[in-house]
C-alpha cells in the first residue's frame, strides 16, 4: 500500500516569554525530529500523555502552526512548500475532529448552518434544495436525524456534538481526518459508540485517519499502529496488535502497566515513579532516562536513534526490551 | 450497625416551577475501613449522591430527603453549623479538579494548615510539624520544601497530594473522593490511586470513591454501586460485579471497555443516550436501551433486591425469578 | 444505527432564550417599558406636544404647572412639557448615533488589535489606553471647539470621546475567543481570516459590548445634556434638556420647575437604560448555560 502522509524531521518549539518586557526565558521544543509515515486506509495511533507533543503534531499537520524545520508530504505535495491559497484547497482533503465537542460549535449557529459552513469555505456550490438533501444525508451518516440539524449546540449532548463534529468533517469527502482525543470528554458508553461510528465510517468512505488518545487500551483496540511519544519524541513505533505482547520500549512498558483493566484479578503490578519532567533543559540522554528503571550510564549521555525492531516497528532505546 | 447507611435518599429540585428528581431513592451502608466505589456516568446522579451526603444540595436550591446515617447521628437533621462542624473533621470531601480546588494566593502548606487549624486546637508549630508528616506519608518528596511552595509551581500529581493531604490532615473518618483521578495523566492516575489504597488500609478509614472509570474501581475498592439516571443499579462486592455483572446495564458497560488485545470490530456499544433527569422515561430508566426490556419494564421500577450471592440488583429480570 | 432519541429540546434560538429570560427579570422589564417610553415620545413628539415647542408668550413666562401647561412655562413662555417631549428626540437620537459611532470604531480597532496582535496591538491598545486616560467631557469639549458647536458636532463629540471602552472589550473578548475550538476548527475547513474575524469572531464577542452599549446611551444623554448646559450643544430652539436645565439656573428660586422636570426626564430615561444593561448582564451569558 502506498503512503498517504509521510512526515519527516518535523520540528516546532515555543519560546516562552515572562515578565514585564515578555523576555525569552526559555524554549519548550514540542514536537522534536519527529519521522513517521501513514499508509492509505490505515489508522495510526498517536500516545502519550500531557506535554508529549501529540496535539502540537496534529496542528503541524494541518499547518495550523508553523514547524520549524522537517517536511510534511501529503499526497505526494509537500504541504510546507503550498503557498496559503493552495494550501486553503487543499484542506478539504485533510481534516480535524478535535477533543472538546462542547467547544467545537460556535454557539450561535444552529447544527444546519454549522453544517452548511464547510461547503461555503470550500466555494461549493448546491442546486436549489440539493443543500438540505446533502446535510440531512451527512446526518444520517453519523446516526442523526435531519431533526437535529434545526438544534442548537447547547441542546444537544456531548456525544451528539462529536457526531456532529465529525459529520461537519466529513462534508467535503476527506481522504484523511485526524482525530485529536475525539472521546477524551465523554463518558464510556459513549465513547464506544463513536468509536463504532468512526470504525463503520472508515470501512464504507475508506478513511484514513491519525488518532490521538492519551488512552493506550484504546489507542491499540481502534488502531493499526501506534506511535509512543514522549517529551516531543517518538521512542516507540509499533503494530498495534503487539504492543501488549512485545513492547520494546520501557515506557510503552510503563505505559501498559499503568492501565487499570475492569478486573479486580489483575491488579498493576509495578508503577512508574514520578512525573513527565519539565520540557526546559530537557535531558541530554535518552528523554525518558530520568524515570527509566533499566537507564545506564550511557542513557543519560548519549541520545538513542530510532532504529528498526524485528516486526518492523522502530525503537528509540539503547536497551529495548525485546 | 453500618458505619454509614443511606436510605431512600432523594434530591428535588425545582426547574421551571416544575419538580425534578435527578437522584431517586438510593440505599445502600458502608462499613468503617471499606471502600466503595460508586460508578455511572455523567447524569447519573453520582456525584450527587456524594454531596446529598455531605448535606452540600441543600446549598444549590436542592430539597433532601431520605435518611443519612453515619457514627450513629442523621446527618440530615442536624443544622447547618453541627454539619459544618463534621465536614473536614469527621467527613472529608476530595473534590474532582485539583488544579481549581486549591487557591493560588496561598503557600499549599499554609493551606492544608488552615483545615488542621479549624478544628483542632493546636499550637502553629506542632501544626506544621503534623501537616509535614502527612505530606510525607503521601509520598511527596521535599516536603519541607512544598510546603512553601504556591499551587502553580507544583505538576497536577502533587497539587492532587496536596488536595488529599488537606482532606486528611484533621484525621477524617470517612473520605469522599469525586473523580479524584480524573484530571490526571495515566502514570500519575496509577500512583495516586495506589495511594488512596495504602491510606485507607493504614488508617483504616472508610471511602467513598465516585468515578467513571470501572478501571479504578477494580483496582483498589471493596464494593460497588452501579448508578444510571439516578437510580442504583447494582451493588455488590468487586469480585461478584466485574465476574457476573448482574443488571444488564452493568454487563453493557463493560462491554464498552476496550483492551489491550481485543479485536478490532469487536468492541459494544449502548445505543441511545442516558435520558435526562428531567424526561426519564416510565419504569425502568433503562429499559428503552435494554436488550432484555419486557412489558413490566415499561411501566414499573424495579427495586433493589438482593439476589444469591449477595449481590443487590434493581431489575425485574431478578424479580420474576425470586416470586 | 440512527440515534433514537430525537432532541428532546424545543429548539430554541439564542434570541428567544433572551428574551424569555428578559421577561423573568422584574428589573429588566422596568428598564424596556422605560425605553419603550422614551422611543415612542422620540417618535410621536409633533403629535404628542400640547403646545408648540418654539412659540414664545412672553405674557405667560415663567409660569406655575397649571391646566393648560402641566409643567408650567420656560423663561421665555414657552410650554416645558411639549419642550421636555421634544426634548427626548434629541437625548434619543444623540445617545443611539453617538453610542453607534464609538461602538463601530471601539469594534473595528479592537477587533483588529485582538486577531492580529503584536505590533499593531500594542498601537492601538496604546491609543485607546490614552483615548480611555482622558476624561470623555474634555475630549468632547475640545471637539465641539474645533468642529463647532451643534447637534452633529455633539453626536461626533460624543463618539469620538467614548470609542476605548467598546474596543477594549471587544479587543479582550477576541484574545480569549481566538483560542476556541471552534475557531480552531474553522480554520481547519480552510476559512480565511476574514470569514473567521467576521463570521465566528466578532458576532461571538458582541454581547459584552451590547451591555457597554446599553449603558453607554445613559452615559452620552448624560454627556449630552452637559454639553448643552455648557452652551456647547444643540442651539435654540432646538429644546435639549441640558440646555434647559442651564437655562433654569438663572431663576432657580423664582421657577424650580423649569430645571427640576428635565432634569427628572434625564433621570427616568439614563435608568431605564441601566437597568435594562444590568438585566442584560445576566441575560446575555447564553453560551455559558448548557441548558435553560
Amino acid at each position: 500500500m502506498e503512503n498517504l502522509v509521510e512526515i519527516s524531521n518535523l520540528s516546532v518549539s515555543f519560546d516562552v516569554r515572562a515578565g514585564l518586557f515578555l523576555r525569552k526565558i526559555g524554549t519548550i521544543k514540542a514536537v522534536n525530529e519527529v519521522s513517521f509515515s501513514i499508509k492509505k486506509g490505515e489508522i495510526l495511533g498517536v500516545v502519550g500523555e500531557s506535554g508529549c507533543g501529540k496535539s502540537t503534531l496534529a496542528r503541524l499537520l494541518l499547518r495550523l502552526i508553523e514547524p520549524d524545520s522537517g517536511s510534511i508530504v501529503f499526497n505526494g505535495n509537500d504541504i510546507l512548500q503550498m503557498p496559503r491559497k493552495k494550501l486553503q484547497q487543499e484542506r478539504r482533503h485533510m481534516q480535524m475532529v478535535f477533543q472538546d465537542p462542547y467547544s467545537a460549535m460556535d454557539p450561535r449557529y444552529t447544527i444546519f448552518r454549522s453544517l452548511c459552513e464547510p461547503f461555503q469555505i470550500q466555494n461549493v456550490a448546491f442546486a436549489e434544495g440539493e443543500r438540505r438533501k446533502k446535510i440531512d444525508a451527512l446526518l444520517r451518516l453519523v446516526g442523526l436525524n435531519p431533526e437535529h440539524g434545526f438544534a442548537y449546540p447547547h441542546a444537544l449532548s456531548g456525544g451528539q456534538k462529536q457526531r456532529v463534529d465529525i459529520a461537519r468533517v466529513l462534508a467535503l469527502s476527506p481522504q484523511f481526518i485526524i482525530l485529536d482525543e475525539p472521546t477524551a470528554a465523554l463518558d464510556v458508553s459513549v465513547q464506544a459508540q463513536i468509536i463504532k461510528l468512526l470504525e463503520g465510517l472508515r470501512e464504507r468512505l475508506n478513511l484514513t485517519f491519525l488518532f490521538i488518545s492519551h488512552d493506550l487500551s484504546l489507542v491499540s483496540y481502534f488502531c493499526d499502529r501506534v506511535i509512543v511519544m514522549y517529551l516531543g519524541r517518538i521512542v516507540e513505533n509499533i503494530a498495534a496488535d503487539s504492543i501488549g505482547k512485545r513492547p520494546h520500549h520501557p515506557y510503552t512498558q510503563a505505559l501498559i502497566e499503568s492501565i487499570f483493566q475492569p478486573d479486580p484479578s489483575q491488579k498493576s503490578s509495578t508503577i512508574l515513579e514520578g512525573e513527565v519532567p519539565s520540557p526546559f533543559n530537557l535531558p541530554l540522554g535518552c528523554v525518558f532516562s530520568s524515570r527509566c528503571k533499566y537507564v545506564q550510564p550511557i542513557c543519560r549521555e548519549q541520545r538513542p536513534t530510532l532504529h528498526k525492531t524485528e516486526e518492523g516497528g522502530q525503537v528509540a532505546c539503547h536497551f529495548p526490551l525485546y | 450497625m453500618a458505619f454509614l447507611e443511606v436510605k431512600d435518599l432523594e434530591v428535588e429540585f425545582q426547574v421551571d416551577k416544575k419538580p425534578v428528581i435527578p437522584l431517586k431513592g438510593i440505599s445502600f451502608e458502608m462499613n468503617e475501613g471499606e471502600v466503595l466505589g460508586i460508578v455511572g456516568e455523567t447524569g447519573s446522579g453520582k456525584s450527587l449522591t456524594a454531596h446529598a451526603i455531605m448535606g452540600l444540595s441543600a446549598m444549590s436550591g436542592g430539597k433532601i430527603r431520605g435518611s443519612v446515617k453515619f457514627a450513629g447521628q442523621s446527618l440530615l437533621d442536624l443544622s447547618e453549623k453541627a454539619m459544618q462542624s463534621i465536614r473536614g473533621s469527621q467527613i472529608a470531601f476530595i473534590p474532582q479538579n485539583p488544579m481549581t480546588s486549591l487557591d493560588p494566593v496561598y503557600r499549599v502548606g499554609d493551606q492544608i494548615m488552615e483545615g488542621l487549624l479549624n478544628h483542632a486546637d493546636l499550637s502553629k508549630s506542632k501544626a506544621k510539624q503534623q501537616v509535614l508528616d502527612i505530606m510525607e506519608k503521601l509520598n511527596i518528596p521535599k516536603a519541607e520544601h512544598v510546603f512553601q511552595q504556591y499551587p502553580h509551581e507544583l505538576s497536577g500529581g502533587l497539587k492532587q497530594r496536596i488536595v488529599i493531604a488537606m482532606g486528611l490532615c484533621a484525621n477524617p473518618r470517612l473520605l469522599i473522593a469525586d473523580e479524584p483521578t480524573t484530571a490526571l495523566d495515566v502514570t500519575v492516575q496509577a500512583q495516586i490511586v495506589r495511594l488512596f489504597k495504602e491510606i485507607t488500609v493504614s488508617k483504616g478509614i472508610g471511602l467513598l470513591l465516585i468515578t467513571h472509570d470501572l478501571g479504578v474501581i477494580a483496582q483498589i475498592c471493596d464494593k460497588v454501586a452501579v448508578m444510571y439516571a439516578g437510580n442504583l443499579v447494582e451493588l455488590a462486592r468487586i469480585e461478584s460485579l466485574f465476574g457476573s455483572p448482574r443488571h444488564p446495564y452493568t454487563q453493557a458497560l463493560l462491554n464498552c471497555i476496550p483492551s489491550i488485545g481485543m479485536k478490532q470490530g469487536s468492541l459494544a456499544a449502548i445505543y441511545g443516550n442516558v435520558p435526562s433527569a428531567t424526561d426519564c422515561p416510565d419504569g425502568c430508566p433503562f429499559h428503552p436501551r435494554c436488550p432484555h426490556s419486557f412489558s413490566t419494564c415499561e411501566s414499573t421500577m424495579p427495586t433493589l433486591i438482593q439476589i444469591e450471592g449477595g449481590a443487590k440488583v434493581a431489575c425485574h429480570l431478578y424479580q420474576e425469578n425470586q416470586e | 444505527m440512527v440515534d433514537a432519541q430525537v432532541v428532546e429540546k424545543k429548539h430554541k434560538s439564542p434570541w428567544t432564550i433572551i428574551l424569555k429570560r428578559l421577561s423573568g427579570n422584574k428589573m429588566g422589564v422596568i428598564g424596556t417599558i422605560l425605553i419603550l417610553c422614551l422611543v415612542l415620545v422620540a417618535i410621536f413628539a409633533p403629535i404628542l406636544e400640547p403646545h408648540s415647542y418654539k412659540e414664545q408668550h412672553i405674557e405667560n413666562m415663567n409660569a406655575p404647572p397649571s391646566v393648560n401647561h402641566l409643567l408650567g412655562t420656560d423663561d421665555l413662555g414657552r410650554d416645558m412639557l411639549s419642550r421636555i417631549i421634544r426634548g427626548a428626540r434629541i437625548s434619543f437620537v444623540v445617545g443611539v448615533l453617538s453610542v453607534a459611532i464609538s461602538v463601530l470604531i471601539g469594534v473595528v480597532i479592537g477587533s483588529i488589535a485582538g486577531f492580529y496582535g503584536g505590533v499593531i496591538d500594542t498601537v492601538l491598545t496604546t491609543i485607546a489606553d490614552l483615548t480611555w486616560s482622558m476624561p470623555a467631557i474634555l475630549i468632547a469639549l475640545l471637539l465641539v471647539a474645533i468642529i463647532g458647536a451643534g447637534l452633529e458636532s455633539v453626536i461626533i463629540a460624543i463618539g469620538l470621546s467614548y470609542w476605548a471602552q467598546y474596543a477594549r472589550l471587544i479587543r479582550g473578548q477576541i484574545l480569549s475567543l481566538k483560542s476556541a475550538t471552534y475557531i480552531e476548527a474553522t480554520r481547519a475547513l480552510g476559512a480565511s481570516n476574514y470569514v473567521i474575524l467576521f463570521k465566528h469572531l466578532i458576532p461571538n464577542s458582541l454581547s459584552p459590548v451590547i451591555v457597554a452599549a446599553t449603558i453607554g446611551i445613559g452615559n452620552a444623554i448624560v454627556l449630552e445634556a452637559t454639553l448643552g448646559f455648557l452652551g456647547m450643544g444643540a442651539q435654540p430652539p432646538t429644546p435639549s434638556w441640558g440646555a434647559m436645565m442651564s437655562n433654569g439656573t438663572a431663576y432657580l428660586f423664582i421657577s424650580p420647575w423649569v430645571i427640576i422636570f428635565p432634569g427628572l426626564a434625564m433621570m427616568i430615561t439614563v435608568l431605564g437604560f441601566n437597568l435594562f444593561g444590568d438585566a442584560l448582564i445576566d441575560i446575555m451569558d447564553v453560551k455559558n448555560k448548557e441548558s435553560i
